[in-house]
């Protein structure tokens, strides 16, 4: 099967709509049938990987240790939009560490988030060939 | 009045519209996504005033879920669901900003 280049852009918050949990069941399926998969975050989907999450509080799946996995996949290019994020207070380091391990460098871990302006990100999606938003 | 928000104003315009139409006496509840409104962000200004005035409150368990407790904006009040009964019991009509 040919390989395309998949972006998925999630633009909610993690619970209180259905959208990023579906989101994220997508982009593992995407990721078995090894494609080539980018996320974006956006607006409030910047919130979807905050540390610290704790959803004991509200009787929902904290689905947000399931990024962590994403690695493992080889999911490892996680845009977040820099000015999704100065918008609501936030900063890089009030993110997850997410990291993958690099196999074309002896295995080397690896930061999979990184911060793009809004024009970088143009560039980024002008790239794939499909683009799924949530 | 009572008026829960269960919005993110970067999402949604139910906060702003709640703000034009709340009384003097009236407090405001943060539910759900409504939490993202609770925290120190662009749009505090927004809220910064009743804040002051001890008026705005946000559940707790939302702010915990979305990782935002070490962020909130000033004078925000965090209540329990307990907490959430007592409100809907001292205000009487409640009014839900969907």
């Amino acid at each position: 099967m040919a390989t395309k280049k998949f972006m998925y852009l999630n633009r909610r918050s993690s619970f209180g709509t259905v959208y990023a949990i579906e989101s994220l069941e997508v982009v593992l399926i995407a990721a078995a049938f090894e494609q080539d998969v980018s996320l974006a975050f956006m607006d409030d989907g910047v919130y979807q990987i905050v540390e610290g999450q704790s959803s004991d509080g509200i009787g929902m799946k904290n689905f947000s240790k399931t990024f962590h996995a994403l690695g493992d996949y080889d999911i490892n290019k996680l845009y977040v939009s820099k000015e999704s994020l100065e918008e609501r207070g936030l900063t890089e380091s009030d993110l997850m560490p997410l990291v993958y391990e690099d196999e074309d460098d002896d295995w080397a871990e690896k930061p999979s988030i990184k911060i793009v302006t809004n024009d970088e990100l143009t560039a980024i999606m002008s790239e794939q060939d499909i683009c799924l938003s949530f | 009045m009572l008026h829960t928000v269960n919005k993110s104003s970067f999402e949604r315009n139910s906060l702003q519209t709640c703000l034009n139409t709340i009384d003097d006496s009236s407090v405001i509840l943060f539910i759900e996504d409504g939490v993202i409104n609770a925290a120190n962000n662009t749009k505090s200004s927004m809220i910064a005033d009743l804040a002051t005035q001890g008026r705005v409150f946000a559940l707790q368990g939302d702010v915990e879920a979305r990782g935002i407790s070490s962020k909130l904006a000033d004078n925000i009040k965090l209540v329990d669901y307990a907490g959430f009964v007592d409100l809907v019991v001292k205000h009487g009509t409640a009014v839900s900003w969907v």
